[in-house]
């Protein structure tokens, strides 16, 4: 045993691979639809055509005689079975969200029907020859068109599709406008986005009749959070419910709430006394999980003349589609907090409006209101520089919060935490070989061609939405078991938090295990989004750890016969400090705990729970770099390099971050250049099917150079930041003030995202036409 | 999803396929590969009742010689077609086109009978084929008939196919040394199949000028369109770039592609001309 006191090997920080793959990658998981039990039934949704009618009539007839056919219910058989939402704001407007449509439906893909049948394939025939008739009502689908008087309504209840508004103001923003040289304006759009997990949504419900409990196994983000919003639809006691949450195929933001199907399966379930299971098809998962973005940002900036930035108006208009889930109110509160992005602006009003309209619903989606927040501030600044004729790092820079003002408090009354801007802009400078990048432009622009060099510096808030918590038990032989409230779902913690326990328990990794995903295994818990995991999970688990180490540190200075003071910790246990032959190891502390081994006074057992909540988030940033290529005669865009520097604090696994960074990025690049879920005038999803919606492919890639600067976060015991929406949030602006910077010789001011093809290339003819 | 329920028959003779044709008639789907019928019965966009499937088939499969034809047998997958030496040789083009399908799952078992029988518009083989002035054995209990490439295709998603009949093999008339063949596909960026592409076959004689072209374009109509007014234009030049891109831009003229949620029509009649264009060069270049 080593007494040695730092340790060199320090597994934080560590590039360790990843422990649960080799299942994942072979085929051995086990998720929601891998769990068989003898006796289940399936469930199959007939679901709305229209994107708003009133229900005439619902013939299940043919449906209910058909083989294999348990039991067909409507709306009006299951009654009062609804979804709430929080209220967010006074005023806020609530429509009905019952499980399966009462009277009428509000957007393509709401549930009417139930079929209960012996076989998924028996249900879904039946549920397909339901015969529905309905009665068409007017149709909205843009939410500023739906905010407009005269504006066809959503729901014919409301008398509105107002939803809600929040507002924040700093500072004295008439008068930085009314001193201003220039303003700034832009109005844009963030395009509408499928959260697309491999595995789509699926619910299984065994039900207990005899002990009146519910088992659920759900493919989620937070089998917690689930189990009290199931509990709370249900009107079914929250400790009788146990919801699992196994091997979960990717959620990015869409599973962290709980879904009609999940109530209805285990209603079902109850109703049926057997286990009921449902599984989304593709198809479904179009209509009914929650999508991204879809805000319209108007902005002004006030600057001076010498490019100061002065004052900062924002409205957005976010599009919530037909129905409210638990956080659809949510992503567009993001811009009241980040709306001044990394510029010392004080004078600062943001307001947000919610809007209703017959499309799906929308709600955290990688990133969830962060990329929007980023987006519009980014591609102001660089539109600012270029009304301004300055260079428009020169403008970024004459602007950043500086390293002495941090904490720094922003004119939306929010402190970040840390940041040194230019530290990571100069180190993406320097990987990206700026200087030669833009000589590299200017020559191509000579020859006419179309080629375009964008930068994004940004701060982006993760951690925060509550607790986590984090358990360390030490068990009889010493062995160590992790109990996270973080519910993994691909992040990869149970790698991360070994790493993490058997750093600071200085133990081999392979003596810990972490456990999650079980509401009958752990604590309580929230979940895994919002980049939340290492900031609050790790924060939790550390704060367990330490704990673990003072109490463990009392039993073993009992068992060396040495005052706690000076007993220190070695390499697998403890050792009275400057005489390392005197040592217990942590198998002889945990025996002594569990077997009146303990100081007198103090209970048995080693096992600490924390419940961690730093009431802040920590605020990572970056600089991203881009260079892009047009084909005027096709509209077709060439990323030709992609520089992403990030700084996230300490870095706990820089494999996984880097692989974060990968995912993130590539999704922001299917924002950037080919997601859009696109409903026509009339409701009707045009793009319902992945053979009409582009997601981006490996061969999407462009080549990417990932850098890092660290800059610790003062605020939590590991000194991290999160990092996995930072591809998300800012390489798109990155890509998107190269896009414009390569189309400026044209006069063209903006265009929203996807770049697609035809996008471009109208825009550039266009642009020619009115250039003549 | 799960398709609606069907009858499934794996018939061991040619004979056996057509009886099980003549007894289900309209109510039956030859099955030669399913990488396009599949997925429209799972997403219930179509409902056989019966499926004949033709692996079982023997003799339907592989590429021979005959004279100066190419006969590629209708269940000839994608990959074959686009690694068989005599095809990369002779008929680039149309290698160049199988390559290009899908994906590697989707080539290895969709054929090209079923891709040609299928007759989807933004599929690639039946533009090539066109250009390649290929035609269509079609086989039933009465006998065998040959239908050419440009009456077989007739609508969306329909060609002279009978329900009774069975597509078993075609035949591509080889063309004199060096083959002059190329295709070129702008792919949707989700599905991968055509927007718009384009397939030239040209010949030029000892003089250097252009004594044949066929120039089809894909994605811009129901079935594959002759550039009428393109081929035209090459004919009896000298294929200098100046005249290449004089005859594509006419390869837009006459056609009226419908707009979808990815390309309008403008786009598309662009797309025509600077994938017209870039066929047209690849297959001039192949000397």
């Amino acid at each position: 045993m080593s007494t040695e006191q730092s340790n060199p090997d320090s597994l934080i920080g560590a590039s360790v691979r990843r422990v649960e793959d080799p299942p994942l990658l072979t085929g051995q998981g086990c998720y929601v639809d891998d769990v068989k039990l003898p006796g289940i039934l399936h469930v199959a949704i007939h679901r709305s055509t229209h994107p708003h009618a009133r229900i005439v009539s619902i013939d299940t007839a043919e449906a209910a005689a058909m083989p294999g056919v348990e039991c067909v219910l409507t709306g009006d058989d299951i009654g009062n079975l609804v979804l709430r939402a929080p209220m967010v704001a006074p005023g806020m407007n609530m429509p009905d969200h019952p499980i399966l449509a009462r009277g009428a439906v509000h957007a393509v893909g709401a549930p009417i029907t139930a079929v209960v049948a012996e076989s998924a394939a028996a249900a879904q025939d039946a549920a397909a020859s339901i015969q529905v008739t309905y009665d068409p009502l007017p149709v909205v689908t843009d939410a500023e068109a739906a905010l407009e008087d005269g504006s066809p309504l959503a729901h014919e209840e409301l008398d509105t599709n107002f939803c809600y508004s929040m507002k924040r103001e700093g500072g004295d923003v008439d008068k930085a406008f009314a001193e201003a040289d220039h303003i700034c304006r832009l109005h844009m759009k963030s395009p509408r986005v499928v959260a697309m997990s491999m595995e789509a949504r699926g619910v299984l419900a065994q039900p207990d009749p005899a002990r009146n409990e519910l088992t659920v196994w759900l493919s989620t983000q937070g089998p917690h959070r689930a189990r009290a919003d199931l509990a709370n639809s249900l009107g079914f006691p929250e400790n009788r419910i146990r919801v699992i949450a196994p091997d979960v195929g990717g959620g990015f933001g869409s599973k962290g709430c709980v879904y009609r199907e999940d109530v209805l399966v285990c209603h079902l379930a109850q109703k049926l006394g057997r286990p009921v299971k449902w599984m989304a098809t593709r198809s479904e998962d179009f209509l009914t999980t929650c999508q991204g973005r879809d805000q319209a940002m108007t902005s002004e900036l006030a600057l001076s003349k010498d490019g100061k930035m002065l004052g900062l108006k924002v409205r957005v208009v976010a599009n919530l589609g037909a129905y409210l889930h638990s956080a659809t109110a949510g992503p567009p509160q993001r811009m009241l907090v980040m709306a001044p992005g990394c510029y010392q602006l004080q004078d600062v009003r943001v307001e947000i409006v919610g809007a209703f309209t017959n499309t799906v619903p929308t709600g955290p989606y990688r990133g969830a209101g962060r990329p929007e927040s980023v987006l519009n501030i980014e591609r102001l600044a660089d539109k600012a520089a270029r009304d301004l004729g300055m260079d428009p790092l020169e403008l970024r820079r004459k602007n950043y919060i500086q390293p002495d003002q941090f904490p720094y408090r922003t004119g939306v009354g929010v402190e970040y935490d840390s940041g040194d801007y230019e530290k990571s802009l100069s180190e993406a400078l320097r990987l990206s070989d700026y200087d030669q990048l833009i000589r590299h432009r200017d020559e191509a622009r000579a020859r006419g061609e179309l080629v375009g060099v964008g930068i994004s510096t940004f701060t982006e808030p993760s951690g925060g939405a509550g607790f986590e918590s984090g358990a360390v038990r030490v068990e009889r032989t010493g062995q160590i078991t992790v109990l996270t409230g973080s519910s993994s779902h691909g992040q990869g913690h149970e790698t991360v938090w070994a790493q993490v326990a058997a750093d600071k328990l200085q133990v081999p990794m392979e003596n810990v295990v972490v456990r999650h995903g079980d509401t009958t295994a752990i604590q309580q818990g929230t979940g895994t989004f919002g980049s939340r995991s290492a900031v609050m999970g790790g924060g939790a688990l550390a704060t367990a750890a330490d704990r673990v180490i003072a109490k463990a540190k009392a039993i073993a200075g009992n068992l060396m016969e040495a005052s706690p003071d000076d007993v220190v910790q070695v390499e697998g246990g403890f050792a009275v400090a400057g005489v390392p032959e005197r040592n217990v190891n942590w198998r002889q502390v945990a025996g002594a705990a569990y077997a009146k081994g303990t100081p007198a006074g103090m209970d048995p057992g080693l096992n600490e729970t924390a419940f961690f909540d730093p009431n802040r988030e920590a605020w990572g940033f970056g600089a991203h770099v881009a260079l892009v290529r047009i084909d005027s005669d096709t509209g077709e865009l060439t990323i030709e390099k992609l520089v992403l520097v990030d700084d996230i604090g300490v870095v706990l696994n820089p494999m996984i971050v880097e692989a974060q960074v990968h995912g993130g990025l590539a999704q922001g690049l299917g924002e950037a250049l080919c997601e859009h879920m696109v409903f026509d005038e009339n409701g009707q999803p045009r793009t319902g099917t992945l053979m009409d919606y582009a997601v981006p492919r490996a061969s999407t890639m462009p080549p990417v150079v990932v850098g890092e600067t660290e800059t610790p976060n003062p605020f939590n015991p590991l000194g991290v930041k999160g990092v996995g929406e930072a591809g998300t949030n800012g390489a798109p602006p990155a890509v998107a003030n190269a896009v414009m910077d390569a189309l400026s010789p044209l006069g063209i001011d903006h265009v929203d995202m996807p770049y697609t093809a035809p996008k471009l290339w109208r825009a550039i003819r266009e642009a020619r036409t009115a250039k003549g | 999803m799960h398709p609606a329920s069907f009858g499934y028959h794996a018939p061991r003779s040619l004979e056996e396929a057509f009886g099980l044709l003549r007894e289900h008639g309209e109510d039956a789907k030859v099955l030669a590969g399913g990488h396009s019928l599949l997925p429209a019965m799972k997403l219930r966009l179509t409902q056989p009742e019966v499926l004949v499937d033709l692996r079982h088939v023997p003799g339907l499969s592989g590429i021979r010689v005959d004279g100066d034809t190419l006969v590629i047998g209708a269940l000839t997958t994608h990959t074959e077609v686009s690694t068989a030496e005599a095809v990369r040789r002779s008929l680039p083009g149309l290698a160049d086109t199988a390559s290009v399908i899908g994906d590697l799952q989707v080539r290895n078992r969709g054929t090209m009978g079923g891709s040609v029988a299928h007759a989807d518009p933004a599929a690639d083989l039946p533009v090539t084929l066109t250009a390649l002035d290929a035609s269509f054995v079609l086989a039933s209990s009465e006998g065998e008939r040959t239908v050419a490439a440009d009456e077989f295709f007739v609508d969306f998603f329909t060609t002279a196919l009978e329900p009774h009949e069975i597509l078993t093999a075609i035949r591509i008339p080889l063309p004199p040394s060096p083959a002059r063949t190329s295709y070129a596909k702008l792919p949707h960026p989700a599905s991968g199949y055509v927007v718009v592409s384009a397939a030239a076959a040209l010949s030029v004689d000892h003089a250097g000028a252009c004594a044949g072209a066929r120039v089809v374009l894909g994605g811009v109509a129901g079935t594959p369109h002759r550039a009428a007014a393109t081929e035209a234009a090459l004919t009896g030049r000298t294929l200098t770039p100046e005249v290449v891109a004089a005859a594509a831009a006419q390869a837009a003229d006459g056609i009226d592609p419908h707009a979808d949620s990815y390309a309008d029509e403008d786009y598309k009649r662009h797309m025509a001309v600077v994938y017209a264009r870039r066929a047209i060069e690849t297959a001039a270049a192949r000397a």
